[in-house]
């Protein structure tokens, strides 16, 4: 701690370039946070959802339909706990742009398939006694000012009703809540009952997925396997696959997230490392004579090295937290798209991993100069004060 | 552990040779020289350009090694230690004033004074007191809290002086301390290094090209061509 004024006046030498290094570190590090919410927005229902949930969908496309007879053969099948249905609705709120999940579902069977949806006892009650109830998330809820007891109208450009109309009006009757900050809170569930009987015939019967649970995670893909030889060779041939392939199948649509950040990530961590190293490069060369006055009243070499190693990893961190702490400020606010990406946030593992990072940064950028420090011999150096 | 007995041989330079290489080429620099300097003594180093007078400094403050021959401080063989106890024992005996003061501009006069210290295992109590009491011996405590760019030639050696005496080393070595000074600072730096050798009983080399400067030591070595003489070159 004695050597800290040392190292601290030393950064603020060249005021000016101290300031464009740190800023520049602190925008690298805002971006980190931002691509991290991003990744973690588009990816973070692949890894962490239940496990013990398969998805069974048309082998063909997740837009070909399977009939809601399945339920019960699938039932039947060993190793099947529980089976729920789930149709894409496609539906807006009075703009095109408030674009958000919404599906029709069986209200018991949905709550028992997804626990981490926390929905008051109340709230299930008055849902299983409306036909044309509906519960939304808090997130949708409060951005479009919905409460219980509203009638909201949904437009969708899929579903017909009998009458040809493509407006449906749901009456809210519960608002839930999500277990922990991965559970999606935007999307809104209505009776599937409802749905099928108001829609026109030549398409009732039909559902868009399953999500199954097994009542082993272990026996999984034996259970996935028997699923689909269930179904082989009939009209509708079923895919299953667990539930976080069939999120990273959506999200594959878009392209190789991870592989996007992460190249995006390199490039500018490739930029800062080059900034900030030259940045070091250039502050030793320039006290070369002094770090020979130093050696000359006694530091040792690896107390010179320590010193300058000690300058960058500070520059790097106070420049890396700063960044961190604005991209977590940034993202506090949750989705900025209004709805396309519920799951926005910067996830304190990120955070921490970002901390780590910044560390790294400043002994790769300062080991360099801190090594060419250390092997100054003393009376050279003292001929370039 | 240094001796210490006025009159006895502080430093001790025996054949020392040093050779410098530039591309194949060899420069001696210093060729069988032989020195000895009573604790106490203040030695002036005069010579012409080039005649190796601060590489020989360099040797005896344990800054760079010779090629051939011993160099002894205290009893201590300089040339022998490995380099982390080397810049150990500098920071223990040996004190540098150097031409250009070489302070580091970013800290004031007080943190420039309690560098050396930063070394010791003293508390930041005993470290102001001890950066305090070389300052004042150099007359500069009003200036403490100065930047160098704030001080004149004069007083950033007298800062540099004190750093040099805050560990209080038994031997100072000074290379060319008047040379950037004009004539009035350059006797007041003088009066300053003849006092510390009187009344604080320090041991003092000191290289200068300036005659006025040499007068002051108890004696004066000429070297020339790598080699010592008690007589000046013609």
């Amino acid at each position: 701690m004695k050597f800290a004024f040392l190292i601290w006046s030393n950064l603020r030498r060249k005021k000016l370039r101290t300031a464009l290094t740190f800023l520049s570190i602190a925008v690298a590090f805002v971006l980190f946070g931002f691509l991290s919410a991003i990744r973690h927005a588009l990816t973070g229902g692949v890894s962490l959802e239940g496990a013990d949930r398969l998805v069974v969908r048309h082998k063909v496309s997740i837009i070909q339909l399977l009939p809601v007879s399945y339920q019960q053969r699938m039932l039947q099948i060993p190793g099947v706990a529980a089976a729920a249905h789930l149709t894409w609705f496609g539906g807006t709120y009075q703009d095109p742009k408030n674009l958000f999940m919404q599906a029709p579902v069986v209200p018991e069977e949905f709550l028992d398939m997804y626990p981490e949806i926390l929905l008051p006892a109340e709230a299930k009650k008055a849902w299983l006694a409306t036909r044309t109830g509906a519960i939304v998330g808090r997130k949708s809820a409060e951005r479009y000012g919905w409460k219980i007891g509203d009638r909201v109208p949904i437009q969708t450009s899929i579903w017909a009703k009998s009458d040809g109309s493509y407006t449906w009006e749901f009456d809210i009757v519960g608002i839930f809540d999500g277990k922990n900050q991965n559970t999606d809170t935007t999307p809104l569930y209505f009776r599937y009952d409802y749905f099928d009987e108001s829609r026109q015939e030549m398409v009732r019967g039909l559902v868009g997925w399953y999500s199954i649970r097994v009542k082993d995670p272990a026996q999984a893909a034996g259970v996935a396997r028997r699923v689909d030889q269930e179904f082989q060779n009939s009209p509708a041939e079923t895919k299953t696959e667990p539930e976080g392939a069939f999120v990273q199948g959506f999200v594959n649509q878009i392209g190789n997230i991870t592989l996007i950040t992460a190249a995006i990530l390199a490039a500018v961590f490739f930029t800062i490392l080059i900034v900030t190293g030259n940045t070091m490069a250039q502050a030793v060369r320039e006290r070369t004579g002094e770090l020979g006055v130093l050696k000359a009243v006694g530091f040792a070499s690896s107390q010179v090295l320590l010193l300058v190693l000690a300058e960058s990893c500070l520059l790097a961190v106070l420049g890396g937290l700063s960044g961190l702490g604005l991209a977590r400020l940034l993202t506090a606010g949750g989705d900025p798209t209004g709805g396309m990406l519920p799951l926005f946030h910067f996830p304190t593992r990120d955070l921490l991993a970002g901390v780590g990072l910044s560390v790294g940064l400043g002994v790769v950028t300062g080991i360099f100069p801190a090594l060419q420090a250390m092997r100054l011999r003393v009376a050279d150096a003292l001929r370039r004060m | 552990m240094m001796n210490e007995t006025a009159n006895a041989a502080l430093v001790k330079v025996d054949g020392v040779e040093k050779v410098f290489h530039r591309g194949s080429e060899e420069i001696h620099v210093l060729r069988d020289l032989h020195l000895t300097v009573a604790a106490g003594e203040f030695l002036a180093l005069m010579g012409p350009s080039g005649s190796g007078k601060s590489t020989l400094l360099n040797l005896i403050g344990g800054l760079d090694r010779p090629t051939r021959g011993t160099v002894s401080v205290g009893g201590e063989r300089v040339d022998q230690l490995p380099d982390r106890k080397l810049a150990a024992w500098r920071a223990r005996h040996i004190g540098f004033v150097f031409q250009f003061y070489n302070l580091l501009p970013v800290l004031t006069a007080e943190r420039n004074v309690e560098l050396p210290l930063l070394l010791t295992h003293l508390s930041r109590a005993e470290r102001k007191q001890h950066v305090a009491t070389a300052l004042a011996i150099v007359g500069l405590s009003h200036r403490a809290k100065h930047y160098p760019r704030q001080l004149s030639g004069g007083e950033q050696q007298r800062v540099g002086i004190a750093r040099a005496i805050v560990t209080d080393p038994t031997l100072l070595l000074c290379d060319e301390p008047t040379g950037d000074l004009d004539r009035k600072s350059g006797d007041e730096i003088m009066e300053l290094l003849q006092a510390l050798r009187q009344a604080h009983g320090k041991t003092i080399i000191m290289v200068t090209h300036d005659p006025h400067a040499s007068a002051r030591a108890s004696r004066i070595a000429y070297l020339d061509k790598g080699q010592l003489s008690d007589t000046p070159v013609k």
